[in-house]
């Protein structure tokens, strides 16, 4: 055991340890390198360095109860606790702290889902139960309600809603966090608290109205680190009844404008799940002229070799959820008006399907166009299809992509916005030196969120593995992270090695949102002990660690 | 770290000389096979199944990997594998392999892990 907690003493380790096993019992605690290695990030970017995030051990409670032992533990040895639920939050530093030698709570053991209700729609779960859990759960008893999964299904609806995580149905349920209702939390002295109407011991509401009265703190929970959730509602989606899909495309550059009008005017009225944008005109950048005009913004040049080859500049594929005749109709509305709004728009239908799809029908789409959506997750079924990103393909053998190395900003919802974004990040990819390929005219959205649009920038940072690459390539984030929030690009998440340089950018009226989670945090929470650090919010017992990770 | 690792690469040497004997008496524990077969379907199964991806991709990651790693000299797909004992796995997946992260044991005890290799010794046979 080489790691200690900052500031504690081998023999008051050995205390703690003694005291938590007598709490959870000695299988479930875990302080051997071996056993411990599996709490590592295992696409870290600081892997075997000196200052990689390893726990000092790690602690698997099955009740609310044994979780308020470990909290009162931990404030009396000053042992930092990172708290974990499913611990598959890869790409944003899996389930390692943001301090070395933190003790992390492992929630997985508490898997029960505690209720699912398919007339009033919602679940109450426990955080160690994954989003294939919820889904087997659901199917198991034949009930007809759907589970919003991001793309990997082994995290889980608590850990990934936490992280602020997001999924691929209809908008309202593809915001996780916005989509819980009534939280039950282990607060840094131990007490329990319920947000909502969780607050009103005799309330049948708790999942269903999560404002209960007064200020709500259930946004602090949410990348923060005020208390350790042990029980967290959510909203579902009713299975609807029926599916269908359908391409919109558009001539000119231009017409991207008031194709995302369009799409967010179907958005927001309830109509469309998620819509899938993407480029036409990718197969045109083997063609040097077209590259060339596309990396100058030379639209002029786009629009014209776009008409000569006969490709739409931009399209979009539209989703409905409903019966197989309001489908349709919102379909033919959503035609209409794209008509009316975009001289030259053009569409192609998919298919109309009577939900549940077959295997079949997830697995082989027959729509008439090329679709880029991943079906399985617009039909809420978990799955791990997506890990192929992670690692081997049949191009490069040895590839280990570390994947989400990069970063996901904020844009305005709009197709001037995402122009402006474009050149701002080819710009600032320039001045920097980014290696890798440039972002140019092609950079699309993404519309996780309903109400924004995230585009990633940054990505392939990295010119190689080593670990001084790795260092450099951090480096180059940084200075990333600096540079789009001048020009008003936040990131909505980051893993731990740059959480520090993300909450930076959130600098309104000299950091008063930082300062103000840290007046909390110190109030709530004296001794620091619940995940110091995380989202730059550090407390005063820790403050010492702030920005260290930016140190060579 | 070190050592920890000698050890359990260790374990799979003197694994790979039991494989035999092992597996034999693991087969025969029909209801490991069928604990086994259940935690594969639910833990394992979503990489490493056989057949198409979830998402309509040739196939799911952990097959198309090792079909990648291996060629022709290995089944791509772990339940057409006859030497995955208790040992080889526990490697595996403790340590993490390639792209697949390491399991912790408040997901997957060892006790799990006996029950999975009880159960790729029989799949293979179907
Ligand atoms: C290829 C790939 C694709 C991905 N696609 C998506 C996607 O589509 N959508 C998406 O959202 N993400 C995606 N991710 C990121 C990530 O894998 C998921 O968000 C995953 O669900 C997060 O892990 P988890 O659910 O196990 O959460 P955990 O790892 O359990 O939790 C995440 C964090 O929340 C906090 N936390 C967790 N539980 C508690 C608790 N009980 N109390 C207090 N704090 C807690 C901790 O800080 C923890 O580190 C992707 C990653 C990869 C590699
Ligand atoms: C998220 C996807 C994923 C899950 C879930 C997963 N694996 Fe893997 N696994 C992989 C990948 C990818 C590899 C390929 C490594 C390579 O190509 O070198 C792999 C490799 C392996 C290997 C190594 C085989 C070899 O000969 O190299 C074993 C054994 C293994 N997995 C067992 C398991 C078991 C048992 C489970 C369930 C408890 C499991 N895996 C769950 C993705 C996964």
């Amino acid at each position: 055991m080489a790691i200690l907690p900052p500031g504690v003493s081998q023999q008051q380790f050995d205390t703690a340890i003694d005291r938590l096993k007598s709490v959870v019992g000695e299988e479930w605690v875990f302080t051997s390198d071996a056993d411990i290695h599996a709490y590592r990030d295992h696409f870290s970017y600081i892997k075997d360095q000196p200052n990689e995030l390893i726990p000092c051990a790690a602690v698997g409670p099955d009740s609310v109860e044994q979780v308020q032992a470990i909290v009162r533990i931990a404030n009396e040895f000053r042992i930092p606790l990172y708290s974990i639920s499913t611990g598959k939050n890869f790409a944003y530093g899996g389930p390692s702290p943001n301090v070395r030698g933190s003790l992390t709570v492992d929630l997985k053991r508490m898997d029960r889902v505690l209720e699912v209700d398919d007339k009033r729609n919602f679940a109450l779960v426990e955080p160690g139960v994954s989003y294939i859990d919820l889904y087997n759960y659901i199917q198991e008893r034949g009930l007809k309600v759907w589970v919003d999964t991001p793309d990997p299904g082994w995290g889980s609806p608590i850990g990934n809603a936490l992280d602020h995580g997001i999924g691929y149905t209809l908008g309202p349920y593809r915001d996780h966090f916005s989509a819980h209702c009534g939280m039950e939390v282990v607060l840094p002295d131990g007490e329990i608290l319920r947000t909502g109407m969780g607050a009103m011991p005799a309330s049948d509401s708790w999942q269903e109205y999560k404002h209960g009265f007064g200020p709500d703190p259930a946004g602090l929970f949410g990348q923060g680190n005020f208390g350790i959730v042990t029980k967290m509602g959510f909203r579902l989606m009713p299975q609807p009844e029926h599916w269908r899909n359908g391409l919109v495309t558009v001539p000119r550059r231009q017409d991207f404008i008031a194709m995302v009008d369009t799409v967010n005017y179907l958005t927001d009225l309830g109509m469309i799940g998620e819509p899938w944008y993407s480029g036409g005109l990718q197969a045109l950048m083997s063609n040097t002229e077209f590259a060339e005009a596309a990396n100058a913004f030379n639209e002029e040049e786009m629009d014209r070799q776009a008409l000569a080859a006969g490709l739409p500049s931009w399209r979009v594929e539209l989703q409905f959820y409903g019966s197989e005749g309001t489908t349709l109709a919102n379909w033919e509305y959503a035609k209409e008006l794209m008509t009316r709004n975009i001289p030259g728009v053009q569409f192609t239908d998919g298919e109309s399907l009577p939900v549940p799809l077959t295997d079949e029908q997830i697995q082989k789409s027959s729509t008439s166009y090329e679709s880029v959506m991943r079906r399985n997750i617009t039909q809420g079924r978990p799955g791990l299809g997506i890990w192929y990103m992670t690692g081997r393909t049949d191009f490069d053998p040895n590839a280990w992509n570390e994947t989400h190395i990069g970063l996901f900003s904020l844009v305005g919802r709009s197709g001037e916005a995402v122009f402006k974004a474009q050149r701002d990040f080819a710009d600032i990819s320039r001045r920097l030196e980014m290696p890798g390929f440039f972002p140019n005219a092609l950079a699309v959205p993404v519309n996780w969120y309903q109400n924004s649009f995230l585009m990633g920038n940054g990505f392939g940072a990295a010119k190689g593995n080593s670990p001084q690459q790795k260092k450099d390539a951090t480096k180059l984030l940084r200075r990333l992270l600096e540079e789009n929030a001048k020009l008003g690009y936040g990131d909505y998440r980051a893993p731990p090695i740059l959480q520090d340089d993300v909450a930076d950018q959130y600098s309104f009226n000299n950091n008063i949102l930082r300062r103000f989670n840290e007046k909390l945090k110190n109030a709530i929470d004296p001794n620091g002990i619940i995940s110091p650090g995380r989202a730059g919010i550090w407390p005063e017992a820790y403050a010492d660690l702030r920005g260290a990770l930016r140190e060579d | 770290m070190k050592t920890s690792m000698n050890k359990l690469f260790r374990q799979v040497f003197l694994g790979l000389t039991l494989v035999a004997s092992t597996q034999i008496a693991i087969a025969q524990d029909s209801e490991a096979v069928a604990r086994g077969k259940a935690k594969f379907d639910h833990s394992c199964a979503p990489c490493h199944g056989k057949g198409a991806g979830d998402d309509g991709r040739e196939m799911l990651p952990g097959t198309y990997s090792l079909k990648i790693k291996y060629g022709d000299t290995m089944p791509a797909a772990l339940e057409d594998r006859t030497d995955l004992t208790s040992e080889v796995i526990s490697v595996f997946v403790r340590m993490g392999a390639w792209s697949m992260p390491p399991f912790r044991k408040t997901e997957l005890s060892d006790k799990e892990i006996d029950d999975i290799a009880a159960y790729l010794a029989v799949s293979s046979r179907k």
